[in-house]
């Protein structure tokens, strides 16, 4: 059960679900780049939840999985689903509906 | 289909159970592999894969995974439920797993690399929680249009169709029909098993389903288009060596309708359970042969159906009245069915699902098929013998008497399609046919082959009248049996030689008599004759009498007169005296 509740806030913003599959090199880059979206820009309104499919496969169906790492947009905004290792930083952020700060390093990598 | 060459291992399969497939493949699906199954829209991708798992589960006791790409569950539990599959209930019991898998392109976004890992993830729990043999992916394609990196996308569906042969489930993959290709998006490629595709083509503005084989490693397998149909039982594809031959025959025999005709066979009638077809060319009463045969299985209170492909109900009940057969009563007490439709109306395929349900439904225990030959207007002669095959089987393995009428053209090819298509199916053959004299034609009937019965080898004419068909007794003439003005005519010629012949005996008779008269006559001269030489004989003899008598007393006399009447002599005499 790797299920990571990170600073969970109760009724939070922004409600983020990411399925990966255990330690693939896609799946370390997407938790660490979500990680460094949700601390850049939404510190305090969200709720990352990881959840590892290979540890818990019925959650996958659950959550219409597909490819992965996936991860899910539950809220601002209708649902959605990123799949990729959320490496094109800019897109992610357009798709989470956040306004890119010309300070991120990670912005053109 | 018996077990043969045990000498090599034969690749294992995993039969489908779906009628006529299983033949086909020589005994079903390569065991633990992937089978492709492309085809069009429309042609029953779907159907055939559910019905596979579903069959798995009833049959074969193989638990089985469905990922729906296209339907979700509940959409297609309820489309399958016309089948009588009960997919929720196949849940419940936890020997299916449906699991839809939604792929929309407004939904889903890439964001870098990834794989489908989601994807197998999910599958392999489906089949593991279950102990799925089973799987079914339909349609994978679609993951094609939710995802545009095609290069991640063929190399996963590439690792997918490995790790499921790996896993040692059989795998059913759907596939749309591409251009050019077999599929769109070139699957085929990745599948190198098992293709298997289902066409749905419209020839003459006619659909029909076929289903062919495009490859099978490791197996012999049916190389020919087969038609299959789409009925209440799932799918069905026709190969005519599907015709198993096991059905149970009865020995009890059922009229014909036609007591002349009933006459013709020995036992006098036909087999119940048999198939008797009457072919002939145009206005030979085919119909009305039908019509009488449905008439007397009423008539038994049995239960009969009647297809007619050229009239309308109204218009055969109106036309059978008019020869006294008056089909209305039977109708109205739900006896007789009578089911028209143009036989353009539907593909030939439609038409056997449509004859299925109904013969499921109304259970008859005849059925009149009025004609088969407009069938062939639908398809190919293959495609209509294979559905005959087929649909005679059917009939055969119900215990239902069945006749069929075909018209005939002069055409010698038409002809062919009947000895060669449907001849050899049917137990019986009728043929009626216009036996044309100078002047007229006339109607005649014979039997062309009864199985299993002795049977006259007449042409028997025959009139259509006011109370029904009646079979003329046989005539024959110097040039062989007659008929129509020729009939009338031999009638004539007969009449009058029997006249003459009656004539001249009289004659004979008359003449006899007078030769008897005669004879009597002669007889009685002769007797007259005999008698007057008889007379003078005895005339002749009284008068030599009298004439010695008068001597011997002359004689006497004299003696007497030489010596005077001695006394001696005459004192003697009144003593002797």
């Amino acid at each position: 059960m790797e299920s990571e509740e990170g600073q969970a806030v109760a009724g939070a913003e922004y409600v983020l679900h990411l399925y990966i599959t255990g330690a693939t090199p896609n799946s370390a880059r997407a938790v660490q780049n979500i990680k460094e979206i949700c601390e850049r820009y939404l510190a305090g309104r969200y709720e990352l939840q990881i959840v590892d499919i290979y540890q818990q496969p019925e959650l996958a169906r659950e959550a219409r999985i597909i490819a992965a790492p996936t991860l899910v947009k539950r809220s601002p905004g209708l649902i959605r689903w990123l799949v990729g290792d959320l490496s094109e930083r800019r897109r992610v952020l357009t798709l989470l509906g956040i306004e890119p700060d010309p300070n991120d390093p990670y912005l053109h990598g | 289909m018996t077990a043969a060459s045990p000498v090599l291992p034969q690749l294992p399969k995993a039969p489908t159970g779906i009628e006529g497939l299983d033949d086909v493949t020589d005994g079903g699906l390569p065991r633990g592999r992937p089978t492709l199954i492309c085809g069009s829209a429309g042609c029953g991708k779907t159907l055939l894969s559910v019905e596979f798992l579903v069959r798995g589960i009833q049959e074969f006791d193989e638990p089985g995974v469905l990922m729906a790409f296209e339907e979700t569950a509940d959409e297609l539990a309820a489309n399958v439920t016309s089948l009588g599959f009960d997919l929720k209930q196949l849940q419940a019991d936890k020997k299916l797993r449906v699991d839809h898998i939604h792929v929309d392109r407004s939904e889903i976004e890439e964001t870098g690399e990834y794989d489908l890992e989601g994807l197998f993830i999910r599958l392999g729990y489906a089949i593991d929680s279950i102990g799925a043999k089973r799987v079914v992916l339909d349609t994978i394609e679609s993951l094609f249009s939710g995802f545009s990196n095609q290069a991640i996308l063929r190399s996963e569906i590439r690792r997918l169709f490995r790790w499921l042969k790996d896993k040692g489930v059989t795998t059913i993959i759907t596939a749309e029909r591409g251009e050019g290709n077999l599929t769109r998006q070139g699957l085929e490629e990745y599948v190198s098993d098992c293709v298997i595709l289902l066409d749905n083509r419209v020839i003459n503005q006619i659909t029909t389903r076929r289903l062919r084989i495009v490859k099978y490693r490791g197996s012999t397998h049916g190389t020919n288009e087969y038609p299959y149909l789409i009925t209440e039982q799932g799918i069905s594809v026709l190969p005519v060596t599907s015709l198993k031959l096991a059905h149970a025959v009865s020995d009890e025999i059922v009229s014909t309708g036609v007591s002349g005709l009933d006459e013709m066979f020995k036992r006098r009638g036909l087999y119940r359970g048999s198939s008797t077809l009457i072919t002939g060319t145009a206005g030979t009463a085919k119909t009305t042969l039908g019509a009488a045969f449905a008439l007397e299985a009423c008539r038994r209170g049995e239960q009969c159906l009647y297809f007619a492909f050229e009239e309308s109900p109204q218009q055969l009940i109106r036309n059978m009245r008019s020869v006294g057969m008056d089909l209305q009563p039977y109708v109205e007490q739900g006896l007789l069915r009578i089911e028209a439709s143009r036989p353009t109306l539907n593909g030939l395929e439609q038409h056997l699902v449509t004859i299925h349900k109904l013969i499921g439904e109304f259970k008859p225990a005849c059925v009149v098929i009025d004609p088969i030959s407009n069938l062939v207007s639908v398809g190919s002669i293959t495609e209509v013998r294979g559905m005959l095959t087929r649909l005679i089987d059917y009939l055969k393995v119900q215990g239902i008497t069945a006749l069929f009428t075909a018209l005939m053209s002069g055409s010698k090819a038409n002809q062919e399609m009947t000895e060669e298509g449907i001849s050899s199916l049917v137990d019986t053959w009728l043929h009626v046919r216009d036996l044309e004299g100078i002047g007229e034609r006339n109607r005649g009937i014979s039997i062309l082959k009864a199985r299993g019965m002795a049977h006259s080898n007449q042409v028997r004419e025959f009139l259509v009248t006011d109370e029904g068909i009646r079979l003329l007794d046989v005539v024959i003439g110097p040039a062989g049996i007659v008929t129509g003005a020729g009939r009338h005519t031999q009638f004539l010629q007969e009449q009058a030689l029997a006249l003459a012949a009656q004539q001249e005996v009289e004659r004979r008779e008359r003449e006899v008599e007078r030769k008897r008269r005669v004879l009597e006559a002669t007889i009685a001269n002769l007797r007259t004759e005999f008698e007057s030489v008889e007379e003078e004989l005895r005339h002749v003899g009284q008068e030599e009498q009298q004439r010695q008598q008068d001597q011997r007393q002359a004689r006497q006399q004299v003696a007497q007169g030489l010596a005077p009447r001695p006394g001696g002599t005459s004192a003697a005499e009144p003593t002797n005296s």
